[in-house]
C-alpha cells in the first residue's frame, strides 16, 4: 500500500491578502484582487492590471517578522511570511525528530531588487548585499534558516509550473519513505524584469482577465507565496495534526512543442492529466472539479480546454480558473492553486470563473460563472503548465 | 540501481568526444575557465540555433552527446540543474530594461527562463516524459540525481537524462568579484593551489548523463548514492553523516579507494576539504578536478565525468591527484563538494 500524502497546513499571501483568512474571504465575496500597480516602479504602471500584493516591503518586513535589512528581496519576504503561516498551521516548528524537507519554487527570484541596482552591481560596491540575494536558491535558503529546516532543501523552476513540481516532489519524497514531512510551494514577486518580459511576448490583457472566454485576451500577472504541509501517516501519529485534505495524485509531462506555446491538442496537458489520474487510481468521473491553469490567453485556454475535452469525453467536471481573483502569480501558482482547491474540499464550494461572459466557440464546456455551494467536493485536480510546455496535474481529495 | 551510460560535457577541457578520457590537458592563465565549444551546426540545425544563446547550444549539444553515447534512444526523464541559467540573456534583459524599460525582443526573455535547456532537449528528441529543472546553488545538479534516483525506485523511469549547466560571462565575473566569490585577478589553472588568496578560480560547463536501471556494455560505472546536506547551524557534521552514508551501501572509510575533492583554490574555504581528507581518508588517495573546469554550480558534473571515466578506464590520470598516493584498486570512489560550507554533497560511484 502507497504512503498516503497528508496536507497539514497552508500559508498563503497574495493580491487577496496577507494569510490564508483573508484570501478565504476575499474567495466567498467573489471580490477579485486585481488591480493598478502601486509597489513596482515600472513605466507600465498605468498601463497594466496585474494582482499586487497590497504591502510595501516594509510592512512585509514587519509581517514576516524580520528586522529590515540589506539583502532580503520582495520574493523572500513574500515566502517567508506565507512558509511561516504554513509551518505555524502545520506544527512544523514542533516535533523536530521528524526528517523535514523544504522544496520551494521560483524563477524571478531576487530579480526585483537586482533590477533596481544593476548599474551599482557593475560599477560600484554600495548594494553588495544584493548581489549574492538574486538567484533562486537565496529565497528558498532565507525560509529554511527562519524555519530551522534541513534535512533536505532544494528548489525547482519551470516557470509557471514550478510550485506544482515542488508539491508533486515532496509527495514522492514522502511516498518514498525519504522524508516524513515537507514544506513545499512556491514564491514569486512582481518584477519588471518578467513584467516587460510578458509584455514583448504580447500576452498580457490590459483589462480583467477573461480565462476561457471568447473575448479573453490574456494574463494579469501577479504575485505572492503559498506554502503547504505535506505529511506521512507516521508523521501525523506523531505531530496530532489533523488533514485537511489529501495529495492522491501528480503527474508531469513536456509538450516538446514550442518554448513558450502549447500545442493546438494540448498533449502535454492531457499526458500530465491522465499521468495523475493514474497514480491517483480515480476515472476521470471521479474528478468533481478542474482548478484549470486557465491563463486567459489565447493559446493556454484552447488547447488546456482541448485536453480536458479528449480526457474527460463528454463528461466533464466543473471547471474554473481562479486567476481572475489572484492574478497569475507565475512560479507560485501551482501552490497557491493547491490551496484553493483544498479549500474547496474543506469548505465543499467550487470557485467562480470571475469576468466569464462568452463562451469559446472552439470548446463544448464553459466554467462555472459563480460559486457552486450546494454540490459535494470530493475530488479536485488543479492544473499548472509552464514555459517549455512543462506541465503538471494534481489531484487532491477530501479527508 | 543507477547505472551511468552515457556522457555528454562540454568544458574548458578537450572533452568533447566522450571516447576519450582528458586527452590533453589544456593550460590557461585567465579570469575564468572558458568552454571549448564544438562547431554547433553538427548538432543542431543553423536556422534553430541562430537565436539560441550560448548556453542553450551548449546544453543541446552536450545532451546530444551524451544520447548517442549512450545508445538510449529516447528517456523516461530529462532532469537538468543550473545554479543561474543562462546568465548572457538575464543580462541582456537587465541592460536593457535598466536603461528605458522597452524591450521589444522577448527571446532573452524566453531564453532566461531556467528550464529552457530542459525543455529545448525535449523539443529536441520530441520527448513528451517527465520534465524538471533545479535552481539551487551546487544543490542544482545533484538534486537533478537524486530526482533520476527516486524515479527509478519509484519504478516511474529506466533511463533518464540528467544535465547540469551554467556559464559565466565577464560582466558577471566582475560583479561576484564583489563580494569575494572569485579571483580578483587572471591566474594559471593548473597553480590555483599555490595562490593562497580568497576566492576561487571561475569557470562553466555542460555536463549530461544517461542514468539508467540497466547495465550495457558501455556502461561507466554505477552512481550508488547523491545526498545534499543544507548546513544550518553545524547540521552537517561529517563525524555522524559520512559513516551513515557509507554503511548505507556496505562500505567504510577504509573501502573508498579513492576521495574526489572540490577544491577551488579559494583559501577561505578549502580548508573545508583538507580538514575532511586529513579526518577521514588520511592515507588514502586524494583527487580533485576544478583545476581543470573552475568553479560553478554544477561543477560537480565534471567531478561524476573524472570519477566514471577513472571506474570506466581503470586509469587515474595524474592531473588529478591531489596527493601522492596511488590507489591499489579502483572501484569505490567518493565525490565531496561544499560551497561556502553551506551547501554540502556527497556521491558514491563504484565500479562495475
Amino acid at each position: 500500500m502507497a504512503r498516503r500524502i497528508y496536507i497539514t497546513g497552508t500559508g498563503i499571501i497574495s493580491c487577496l491578502g496577507k494569510n490564508l483568512r483573508e484570501n478565504l474571504t476575499a474567495l466567498l465575496a467573489s471580490r477579485s484582487g486585481i488591480g493598478r500597480i502601486h509597489y513596482i516602479e515600472t513605466l507600465l504602471k498605468d498601463e497594466l492590471l496585474v494582482g499586487e500584493v497590497p504591502l510595501s516591503k516594509e510592512e512585509l518586513f514587519v509581517l514576516a517578522g524580520i528586522a529590515p535589512a540589506e539583502g532580503y528581496s520582495r520574493n523572500t519576504l513574500l515566502g517567508i511570511i506565507a512558509a511561516r503561516e504554513a509551518a505555524v498551521h502545520g506544527k512544523l516548528l514542533e516535533n523536530r525528530d521528524l526528517k523535514t524537507g523544504l522544496i520551494s519554487a521560483t524563477t524571478v527570484g531576487g530579480m526585483d531588487q537586482c533590477e533596481l541596482y544593476y548599474s551599482d552591481f557593475l560599477a560600484n560596491d554600495t548594494r553588495n548585499a544584493y548581489i549574492d540575494s538574486y538567484d533562486c536558491a537565496d529565497s528558498t535558503e532565507k525560509i529554511a534558516v527562519e524555519l530551522g529546516i534541513s534535512d533536505y532543501i532544494t528548489t525547482i523552476s519551470t516557470a509557471c509550473s514550478s510550485a506544482a513540481n515542488a508539491l508533486m516532489l515532496g509527495a514522492r519524497m514522502i511516498r518514498a519513505g525519504r522524508l516524513d514531512r515537507v514544506l513545499a510551494g512556491g514564491c514569486e514577486s512582481l518584477t519588471k524584469f518578467h513584467l516587460n518580459g510578458f509584455n514583448a511576448l504580447k500576452i498580457l490583457d490590459k483589462e480583467p482577465c477573461k480565462p476561457f472566454d471568447q473575448r479573453r485576451a490574456g494574463i494579469n500577472l501577479g504575485e505572492g507565496a503559498a506554502y503547504l504541509v505535506l505529511e506521512s501517516e507516521e508523521s501525523i501519529i506523531k505531530t496530532g495534526n489533523q488533514p485537511l485534505s489529501e495529495l492522491v495524485g501528480w503527474g508531469n509531462a513536456c509538450e516538446a512543442f514550442h518554448q513558450t506555446a502549447s500545442s493546438p491538442d494540448g498533449v502535454g496537458a492531457y499526458l500530465a492529466m491522465k499521468k495523475a489520474l493514474e497514480v491517483s487510481g480515480f476515472q476521470p468521473g471521479d474528478i468533481d472539479y478542474i482548478n484549470a491553469h486557465g491563463t486567459g490567453t489565447d493559446n493556454n485556454d484552447l488547447s488546456e480546454g482541448k485536453a480536458i475535452e479528449k480526457l474527460f469525453e463528454g463528461r466533464i467536471p466543473h471547471i474554473s480558473s481562479t486567476k481572475p481573483f489572484t492574478g497569475h502569480t507565475t512560479s507560485a501558482a501551482g501552490s497557491t492553486e493547491a490551496i484553493l482547491s483544498v479549500l474547496c474540499l474543506q469548505h465543499q464550494v467550487i470557485w467562480p470563473n470571475l469576468n466569464f461572459e462568452v463562451p469559446m466557440e472552439e470548446l463544448h464546456f464553459s466554467p462555472v460563472k459563480t460559486r457552486i455551494t450546494d454540490q459535494p467536493v470530493n475530488v479536485v485536480m488543479s492544473n499548472s503548465f509552464g514555459f517549455g510546455g512543462n506541465d503538471t496535474s494534481l489531484i487532491f481529495k477530501k479527508y | 540501481m543507477s547505472f551511468i551510460n552515457g556522457i555528454g560535457l562540454i568544458s574548458p577541457q578537450k572533452t568533447l568526444d566522450p571516447s576519450e578520457f582528458l586527452p590533453e590537458v589544456m593550460e590557461y592563465t585567465v579570469d575564468y575557465l572558458k568552454c571549448i565549444e564544438p562547431v554547433y551546426r553538427n548538432y543542431i540545425d543553423p536556422i534553430q540555433s541562430r537565436r539560441m544563446s550560448r548556453l542553450i547550444k551548449m546544453g543541446i549539444t552536450s545532451a546530444r552527446i551524451c544520447m548517442t553515447d549512450s545508445g538510449c534512444a529516447m528517456p523516461d526523464a530529462i532532469i537538468t540543474g543550473t545554479g543561474l541559467g543562462s546568465v548572457e540573456d538575464t543580462e541582456k534583459i537587465l541592460g536593457e530594461i535598466t536603461k528605458e524599460e522597452k524591450f521589444l525582443n522577448p527571446t532573452p526573455f524566453i531564453q532566461s527562463t531556467y528550464n529552457t535547456i530542459s525543455s529545448q532537449v525535449a523539443i529536441q528528441l520530441k520527448c513528451h516524459n517527465y520534465n524538471s529543472t533545479y535552481v539551487h546553488r551546487t544543490f542544482s545538479f545533484e538534486s537533478g540525481l537524486i530526482d533520476a534516483m527516486l524515479q527509478m525506485e519509484e519504478g516511474m523511469a529506466s533511463d533518464i537524462l540528467v544535465g547540469g549547466i551554467d556559464e559565466m560571462t565577464m560582466n558577471h565575473l566582475r560583479i561576484m568579484r564583489r563580494i569575494g566569490q572569485w579571483k580578483m585577478e587572471p591566474v594559471n589553472n593548473l597553480k590555483i593551489l599555490e595562490t593562497y588568496t580568497s576566492g576561487a578560480l571561475s569557470g562553466e560547463g555542460s555536463s549530461f548523463f544517461l542514468i539508467s536501471n540497466k547495465r550495457i556494455p558501455a556502461s561507466y560505472a554505477k552512481l550508488s548514492d547523491v545526498r545534499t546536506f543544507f548546513n544550518l547551524n553545524g547540521s552537517f557534521d561529517a563525524d555522524k553523516i559520512l559513516p551513515g552514508f557509507l554503511s548505507g551501501h556496505g562500505l567504510t572509510t577504509e573501502d573508498i579507494d579513492l576521495v574526489i575533492l572540490g577544491l577551488n583554490g579559494d583559501c577561505d574555504y578549502d580548508p573545508v576539504y583538507t580538514r575532511f581528507a586529513g579526518q577521514f581518508f588520511p592515507g588514502k588517495a586524494q583527487g580533485w578536478y576544478k583545476h581543470l573546469c573552475g568553479e560553478y554550480h554544477t561543477a560537480t558534473g565534471f567531478g561524476v565525468y573524472t570519477a566514471a571515466n577513472i571506474l570506466k578506464h581503470q586509469r587515474y590520470p595524474e592531473i588529478l591527484h591531489l596527493n601522492h598516493i596511488i590507489p591499489s584498486r579502483l572501484k569505490n570512489i567518493l565525490i565531496y563538494n561544499q560551497f561556502r560550507d553551506v551547501n554540502h554533497s556527497l556521491m558514491l560511484v563504484q565500479g562495475l
